[in-house]
């Protein structure tokens, strides 16, 4: 498959806003529930904004997508089938939950809902994040089954491709809250960094996972079966255009093996390896390395999406294998 | 159920793009606008095809056949691009089975062709929708036409009759007979999709040519003159013309 920019910045970029908020908020409940220091958070309300910008962000670099992005409110429609349609309609009550949640924490909303049996009330900007963490998880399963649903695109037909989009997304997320806990909440420094590394070598091992799983797929159509006819030699000869159709331009990637293979290399090391490593030497106060170790796995994760799309191949380029 | 369908015939396809041709010259004077058509006389033609003929070379050199392979949608049973679709433009009409696109819902997000493992649906570059083949769902139905003009554009442009348009869920139609004598199949049948249009295979054509056939050995003539000519040099009427 060619790789789709605005789909890889809008993947992307909803899965570090998705993280982030999940950070902030796990940190809340842990807190909550005396597992971390029971402080007000300073940061939650900043966690949530940067959230709710990059899930817009992600949503404008999705209208690039669209041939007719005035009709994008169609897509709403056929949720009992599509997953696209399903995140189309996620996406907005994440960001609904969000904002309220951001409402709530602005204006010092304390709203008992209950107490906890240790003293702990749960406020009402608390049942409101619960409910934008339940929306956040359901808009992970309805991205990556996007891809997923797809059987035939083999790369992406398989489970792993749902637990990598959760952990990237989530890693990314929480590499960026150790920058924003440094920052403003010190005390919870130590869960988030420590989480972002966990998450980020779970991500790097089932990444990983899928790319060994793919190196060895072979998919059940050739050629024979594409055109009907069982002889072990067939070549293409001609396919019905010179000047290359929307078959030849949307499907089939031009670079080069070296070019892919960097990307691979690239994703791996600056995805994973170089955030982690950067987590394990930072504390409370470097802000500085944990904004640079978000930097950078954010890069590595722009060329995994990347090459996500190149590892995949679609089975009409068997029609489309030699121009004349 | 009607299933309407194109069963195709790769032993009498001659791969002349008549069909191509026509199809696009019907579906781009259509009520749904001109379709895509770029650079039509520049150095890279390209643009909007519902139906395309490839060329493929069967066997090793010298013992090769060239096969001539029209493709467009197959208007599978079970066609995976529909409930991919988040607006309902991609659809199949209940009562003949044709996939369409609805193209004033379409938003263009591509996602049915990725879901297409065919390649069958075409986005249009010009007028940002998805397109593909409608089986001319504004001709066969056109009760302005008489009865025999009544398909699609590619079926009556066939000048080898390579192309026979039906409802294959009707045995007695002419699809159904075709597909059932002759061994038609469906295109990458391990996806389930159930496709449609049929192709139907090559078939031997050998011909079994006898010496007799090409000179007489029982030629009367041949037993009067025994003896005075040869009959190996002699040339009749039969042999020298061919109808």
């Amino acid at each position: 498959m060619k790789p789709a920019i605005s789909v890889i910045l809008l993947t992307t970029l909803i899965g570090v806003a998705q993280g982030l908020f999940l950070a902030y908020y796990s940190a809340e409940l842990l807190s909550l529930l005396m597992i971390l220091p029971n402080q007000e958070l300073v940061g939650s309300s900043w966690a949530g904004i940067t959230s709710l910008v990059l899930l817009v962000g992600g949503l404008i670099a999705s209208f690039f997508h669209l041939g007719h992005p005035e009709r994008a409110w169609r897509a709403a429609t056929m949720w009992r089938t599509s997953w696209l349609s399903r995140e189309v309609i996620a996406l907005p009550i994440t960001m609904g939950f969000i904002f309220i949640y951001i409402v709530l924490k602005l204006t010092g909303n304390q709203q008992v809902i209950f107490s906890l049996g240790n003293g702990n009330q749960l406020d009402l900007a608390a049942v409101v994040g619960f409910f934008a963490m339940i929306a956040v998880f359901a808009l992970f399963i309805c991205t990556a089954m996007i891809y997923t649903c797809l059987k035939f695109l083999q790369e992406w037909h398989s489970p792993l491709t749902v637990l990598n989009f959760v952990l990237m997304g989530c890693a990314s997320g929480f590499v960026m809250a150790s920058a924003m806990a440094a920052y403003f909440d010190p005390q919870i420094f130590g869960y988030i960094s420590k989480a972002a590394m966990v998450l980020s070598v779970a991500a790097l091992i089932s990444r990983y996972a899928s790319l060994v799983r793919n190196k060895n797929l072979r998919s059940p159509s050739t050629l024979q079966t594409a055109i009907g006819i069982h002889h072990p030699n067939i070549r293409q000869i001609a396919q019905g255009a010179m000047g290359g159709s929307y078959n030849t331009r949307a499907f089939i990637h031009t670079y080069g093996p070296s070019v892919v293979q960097f990307a691979r290399r690239f994703f791996l090391i600056a995805g994973f390896i170089v955030p982690v490593l950067l987590l394990a030497f930072s504390s409370e106060t470097s802000v500085v390395i944990c904004a640079l170790a978000f930097l950078i796995q954010y890069s590595g994760l722009l060329a995994e999406r990347w090459y996500f799309f190149i590892e995949a191949k679609h089975p009409q380029n068997l029609y489309y294998q030699m121009i004349s | 159920m009607t299933q309407l369908a194109l069963v195709i015939d790769l032993n009498t396809c001659v791969g002349c793009h008549a069909c191509v041709t026509s199809c696009k010259e019907w579906n781009t004077s259509g009520e749904a606008g001109p379709m895509a058509d770029k650079n039509p006389y520049g150095a890279d033609p390209t643009g909007n095809f519902f139906n395309r003929v490839q060329t493929f070379e069967v066997g090793v050199f010298p013992q090769t056949q060239t096969i001539h392979f029209p493709k467009s949608c197959l208007h599978c049973e079970e066609p995976p691009c529909v409930p991919v679709c988040p607006t309902g433009a991609s659809y199949k009409r209940p009562e003949d089975g044709i996939v369409l696109v609805d193209y004033d819902k379409c938003i263009g997000c591509e996602y049915c062709a990725w879901a297409c493992p065919y390649g069958a649906r075409e986005f249009d570059e010009s007028k940002k929708v998805m397109k593909k083949c409608t089986l001319c769902v504004d001709r066969i139905y056109d009760e302005e036409l008489p009865k025999s003009l009544r398909k699609p554009a590619c079926v009556l442009a066939c000048p080898a009759s390579a192309r026979i348009f039906g409802d294959i869920h009707d045995p007695e139609s002419e699809a159904s007979i075709a597909i059932n004598l002759s061994n038609g199949y469906q295109l990458m049948p391990e996806w389930g999709t159930q496709a449609a249009n049929h192709y139907l295979p090559r078939r031997k054509v050998d011909i079994k040519v006898h010496e007799e056939d090409l000179m007489r050995s029982s030629n009367p003539l041949d037993e009067e003159d025994r003896g005075q000519r040869k009959p190996t040099t002699r040339v009749t009427l039969d042999d020298s013309t061919s109808w």
